[in-house]
């Protein structure tokens, strides 16, 4: 089944070959995943979209396994997830898995983004790819939330109160939105149902996306550090075995830290107040959410104002929807961009920082340096990006990949 | 073609309904009883909890320097103005500044406020603090500094005596 550049596949296996002569799929992976022409000149930040696949695929994995000894009510939640971690065999492990892998999904897929951001991925013709991965960001986050209401402990009831709540700031429909969502007065057994049911069925949703994010991948193909196209056979590899092989030793690095954490931090990343039953007349003393979702946290909070909080947190990830149409650069790559390069790494510095306040109480030097770091984020976004890009003075750009290439490894 | 068209759209939206509405509070979640409670053992300078449609009312027997506090802020100091009798009248309309009750749900997110306890903080003007986002409520339940957009809700109550009060 040797095929070269563009020839359609020969399949020498005579099954494969009538099953593929009525159902293309062996063609289709041949094209895609085998012969398909990458960047010959991918660094590691390229291994993180495989990863964030791995983990989607394993959280759903572990999340099915979870849900066959899971019990979505009010009274019984807290007691079966203790049930999974004490008496069901290896259910510690699965669990731990799962709450872990929900982290590490996060950090593939926050690194995944970075990528886009420094080397401009998201620019023409790449714009719907990158609206596809902000959706599969945005459908994350929901299944995140929704899944971490599940064990039902203190910081799972008050979380989900929080940000149910969000929505009462809508003006006049507000609360009833917040009863409908809720299913009742408050959050209660029919909201624990319905989140399950819901956390149940949004990764296959994200799987639906994540299809479609690749075969917007796939028209005009990756991106790649040097944000130049390729200019034919010279500046591409075929992806298999080229980025299969270095797409798994990426993934296999990358397990490698997830392992530790799973097998011995695995509450590192968490909330020990969620390890308290649920408790709808205490509410801890400190509510926080899981760690990828302080930066946005903060952004809520460091407006003095309800609906203001609401808008302004939706906007730090709205935003991004229009991101390809406010870089105003023509130049993809932040390696040709010798003022923007350091304003994306400012960018990284101001959302640890964000997350740093959102880990802490609103009180104190957290309140300036929240709104400051808030300011700085949509600065960024609405007024440096579209500025600079008609300001600054880009380096110039090599004549080829391969030409780089090369000429890196000669100098 | 058009007709066509309008009536599978009213069909489709008609549809959508019942699955929207599904989502509604069930009526056995609607019927959740009132809840009577006996204040003959909360002493002046008290309050306690109790649970009520799922959520926390705070009930506090105040103190006369309470009622004094809650009565003599003006009106143009609170971001949502309201005067202290009319938050402490029951459903009969008698007022009984000594009781107030209020649901103990933070008007910004929901949480549950300090300040029922003892020993719990009270915030700068010694009625409730939101520990989550710093809202800090008055003797009256009226929010007086913090994100919070309106005052605690007052339920709505009826003291059958002196010392039993039906609440919802």
């Amino acid at each position: 089944m040797a095929s070269s550049h563009g020839a359609p596949p020969v399949f020498n296996n005579k099954v494969i070959a009538w099953i593929d002569h009525r159902l293309p799929i062996f063609s289709y992976i041949e094209k895609e995943y085998h012969t398909f022409p990458t960047p010959r000149n991918f660094n590691y930040f390229w291994n993180f979209g495989a990863i964030a696949t791995v983990m989607l695929l394993l959280m759903i994995v572990t999340g099915i396994v979870l849900a066959t000894n899971y019990t979505p009510h009010a009274t019984m939640a807290f007691d079966s997830v203790e049930r999974i971690m004490r008496d069901v065999p290896s259910g510690w492990l699965i669990r731990y898995m799962h709450m872990t892998g929900a982290s590490f999904f996060f950090i593939g897929v926050y690194i995944h983004i970075f990528r886009g951001l420094y080397y401009g991925s998201y620019k023409a013709p790449r714009e719907l790819l990158w609206i596809l991965g902000v959706l599969i960001l945005l459908l994350m986050m929901a299944t995140a939330f929704m899944g971490y209401v599940l064990p039902w402990g203190q910081m799972s009831f008050w979380g989900a109160t929080v940000i149910t709540n969000l929505f009462s700031a809508i003006p006049v429909v507000g609360d009833s939105i917040v009863t409908w969502l809720w299913g009742g007065f408050s959050v209660d057994n029919p909201t624990l149902n319905r989140f399950f049911a819901l956390h149940y069925l949004l990764p296959f949703i994200i799987v639906a996306v994540v299809a479609l994010h690749v075969v917007a991948l796939h028209v005009h193909g990756s991106n790649n550090p040097l944000g130049i196209d390729p200019k034919g056979p010279q500046d591409t590899v075929p992806f298999h075995p080229y980025y299969t092989m270095k797409d798994g030793f990426g993934v296999i690095c990358f397990m490698i830290v997830y392992a530790a954490f799973v097998f011995f931090a695995p509450n590192f990343l968490g909330d020990v107040a969620n390890y308290v039953p649920a408790d709808p007349l205490v509410t801890p003393t400190h509510i926080v959410p899981e760690w990828y979702f302080l930066p946005f946290y903060a952004i809520l909070r460091a407006i003095p104002d309800k609906l203001g909080g609401v808008i302004a947190m939706f906007g730090a990830i709205a935003v991004l929807f229009v991101l390809p149409w406010l870089d105003t650069s023509r130049v993809r790559s932040c390696t040709f961009r010798p003022i923007y390069k350091w304003f994306v790494l400012v960018l990284v510095v101001v959302l640890f920082l964000l997350g740093w306040c959102g880990a802490n109480p609103p009180e104190g030097f957290f309140v300036p340096l929240s709104r400051i770091c808030t300011a700085y984020y949509f600065f960024h976004f609405l007024i440096l990006l579209p500025v600079l890009g008609k300001i600054e003075r880009p380096l110039p750009l090599p004549p080829s990949i391969a030409d780089a290439v090369l000429k890196k490894k000669a100098g | 073609m058009v007709a066509s068209g309008a009536m599978a759209a009213v069909g489709a939206i008609a549809t959508a309904w019942p699955f929207i509405n599904n989502l509604n509070p069930a009526a056995d979640t609607l019927a959740l009883s009132t809840v009577e409670v006996n204040v003959k053992a909360i002493a002046v300078g008290q309050a306690i909890t109790v649970k009520w449609r799922g959520k926390p009312v705070f009930i506090r027997h105040r103190t006369p320097e309470e009622i004094k506090e809650a009565e003599q802020v003006k009106l143009a100091d609170l971001p949502d103005p309201e005067t202290d009798n009319a938050r402490v009248v029951d459903t009969a309309k008698k007022v009984r500044p000594e009781w107030l009750i209020v649901i103990g749900v933070c008007t910004h997110l929901g949480c549950v406020p300090l300040g029922t306890k003892q020993g719990d903080p009270r915030g700068d003007y010694n009625g409730w603090f939101c520990p989550c986002h710093g809202s800090q409520y008055d003797t009256s339940g009226r929010i007086r500094k913090g994100p919070a957009p309106k005052n605690l809700a007052v339920p709505e109550y009826l003291f059958t005596s002196d010392t039993l009060v039906k609440i919802g």
